[in-house]
């Protein structure tokens, strides 16, 4: 496990003076690149990191968190409807995915194990972990967006829906088989039904991980824009409860503002990309702490 | 002997009607997950399904042709994917040509070379990578890389290859403005390193310790350890992480909408703006209607056959070194 172990390291720079030229080259042409690969990675998160800072913070007012988006051209305005409408959205999203997502994942880590339909319902959702999410727009319009006739919140929060099972199924699966068997025997033991095993020991033993699991989506979904353009699109005026007809988000409303010539539109997708992205680093910063007791264990 | 018949029938009798119900609850609770499981497979098929049937009307309307044809004309309700196809596959290309090498020369950092104590904020660095949205790295890519592209590389590289065959029309930019599918390329790059940097790192992280000690036993460098010893042991993991990556870069949108340049057009070099299938979908859908909305479909077909063959591949790449 330990591969930077002091004994495996140190001696290469003690005995270079004995090695020839062309290995010690290569050698040091490996470590080199490695090292250039590795700080060009930094350098990069870091240069987005402060373009995002310096720009949305330029583009930060006091109406950001109070009003709606302006119209074309207009100064003022904010993204308050835009934040909300994204909130309600991964809420839909969430919600519908995580019965669904555990529920899945228990099927193939507990009562699937061995069988051939659950071997191809593994593989598949691996595939659909990273199928294209513009494509699952395209089903989501099919199926819900042209029969109903109308762009709507329903439709975004499906679409974001079908993209946080396969994250939900999978870490789900992956953390109740390291659940180990002999709990489970002992749940049987005293004559729990499965059903009962299943909620009241092993979801348990395996909870913090299941949580990561959904956490982990949250922050793939809240920033997906693709899949939004043809289902919840976008809207100017404020959030209403209704979630027929578009849904302004922030994915979408900052794709169309930053692309469009007013600077007043331009400063607020800035601000809405700052938002987007701290909120969404420290997702998966929390996500990463809460699964650190699991592998220590 | 009848003393314990009696417990037994009477156990019997006892548990009978505690374990109605909840054998009703285990049988449901059952059937749901078996139903949630299932779901999976049928947004799988629903998505083949819907863009099969929306793209069929351009298939039927073109035929075989709309694959080879290279016409996009919204007034003539001319289509075709050549140049939607020939822009993923060449943006996706130059990811992995750019980002195969980098993300190999991190795992291997972090796996080999890095001091213990860097070895987590690093890693931690590298998978933040992944968390961040893709229109940010649109963004990025078109408002701060794209300026300093076009004007200390797609320029002087311009001048310098101006008029010499091949070289000049492959690397000459018409309009340097720093868009195009190269662009895409390296912005893809970065988006597939993390991904294929961390399954590359944890692979490398599996290959028992005594394989590499024993190889620094009889002397050898850490490039001959890596070379001869890591790659092979990882090569087909490896290979289905870059697969994986590959995916990915074939079916990005949004980084890849913003920097591509969005023309339809056939050109040998790669600093022209060009489309991708994902980009067109993204730019054009909502506007369109009638044959345009069904030949985007079909693109989509084209873009689901491509991206899940690989994906696939990938899988059972990596799979097959799991189960080993």
């Amino acid at each position: 496990m330990d591969a930077t172990n002091p004994l495996v390291t140190t001696p290469s720079p003690l005995r270079a003076s004995r090695v020839r030229p062309g290995r010690r080259v290569a050698d040091r042409a490996l470590r080199i690149s490695c090292l250039v690969a590795t700080v060009v990675g930094a350098v990069v998160l870091g240069s987005i990191l402060l373009m995002l800072i310096v720009e949305g913070i330029r583009g930060l007012s006091p109406t950001l968190f109070t009003q709606p988006t302006p119209g074309p051209g207009s100064e003022g305005g904010g993204i308050a409807n835009a934040i909300l409408g994204s909130l309600v959205l991964t809420t839909i999203g969430i919600v519908v995915a995580t019965p669904v997502g555990v529920m899945a994942g228990t099927y193939l880590a507990e009562y699937g194990r061995g069988s051939k339909l659950a071997d191809i319902i593994r593989f598949l959702n691996d595939v659909l972990l990273s199928a294209p999410s513009i494509l699952i727009g395209l089903f989501v319009y099919t199926l819900m967006v042209r029969p109903m006739g109308t762009y709507s919140g329903w439709a975004g929060g499906v679409a974001l829906a079908i993209i946080a099972v396969p994250v939900i199924v999978r870490t789900t699966e992956d953390m109740l088989r390291l659940v180990p068997g002999t709990l489970r025997e002992a749940g049987a033991a005293l004559g729990a039904p499965p059903s009962k095993v299943i909620t009241s020991v092993t979801w348990r033993a395996a909870s913090s991980g299941i949580v990561t699991g959904i956490i982990l989506a949250l922050a793939r979904i809240a920033g997906e824009t693709a899949p939004l353009l043809f289902t919840a699109l976008n809207n100017n005026s404020w959030f209403s409860p209704n979630l027929m007809g578009g849904v302004a988000n922030l994915p979408v409303m900052i794709y169309q503002f930053a692309l469009s010539p007013y600077p007043n539109w331009q400063g607020l997708a800035w601000a809405g990309a700052l938002l987007i992205t701290t909120t969404i680093l420290a997702l998966s910063i929390i996500a990463r702490l809460v699964i650190k007791p699991q592998n220590a264990r | 002997m009848p003393a314990l018949s009696q417990s037994i029938a009477i156990a019997e009798t006892r548990s009978t009607p505690r374990r109605g119900p909840s054998r009703g609850l285990d049988a449901m609770f059952r059937t749901c997950s078996y139903a949630a499981a299932l779901l999976v497979l049928l947004v799988l098929a629903g998505i083949l399904g819907s863009i099969l049937y929306g793209g069929w009307p351009a298939f039927r309307e073109f035929g075989f042709g709309f694959l080879t044809s290279s016409a996009w004309n919204i007034g003539t309700e001319q289509y075709g994917a050549l140049v939607a196809v020939i822009g993923t596959l060449a943006s996706a290309v130059i990811a992995l040509l750019i980002g195969v090498p980098v993300s190999l020369g991190i795992a291997i950092f972090l796996t080999q070379l890095c001091p213990g104590w860097a070895r987590k904020p690093v890693a931690m660095t590298i998978e933040l990578l992944a968390a961040v949205p893709s229109i940010i790295y649109g963004m990025w890519g078109l408002f701060i890389f794209a300026p300093i592209f076009a004007r200390f590389v797609q320029i002087p590289l311009s001048n310098l290859v101006e008029g010499l065959p091949v070289v000049g029309t492959l690397l000459y930019a018409r309009v340097p403005s720093g868009v195009g599918i190269f662009t895409a390329g390296i912005i893809l790059a970065i988006m597939i390193v993390p991904f294929i940097a961390s399954i590359a790192r944890d692979m490398l992280d599996q290959i028992p310790t005594v394989l590499r000690e024993s190889a620094y036993g009889i002397g050898c460098t850490t490039w001959e350890v890596v070379r001869h010893v890591l790659v092979p042991q990882a090569a087909v993991s490896i290979i289905g992480a870059v697969m994986l990556g590959l995916g990915r870069a074939l079916g990005e949108t949004m980084a890849v909408t913003f920097v591509v340049g969005n023309a339809n057009r056939l050109s040998a070099s790669i600093f022209d703006p060009s489309s991708t299938i994902a980009s067109r979908i993204a730019n054009e859908f909502n506007e369109a209607d009638g044959l345009q909305l069904n030949a985007l479909m079909a693109l989509g077909c084209i873009l689901f056959v491509i991206t899940f063959i690989v994906l696939i591949v990938a899988r059972l790449l990596t799979r097959r070194v799991r189960a080993a």
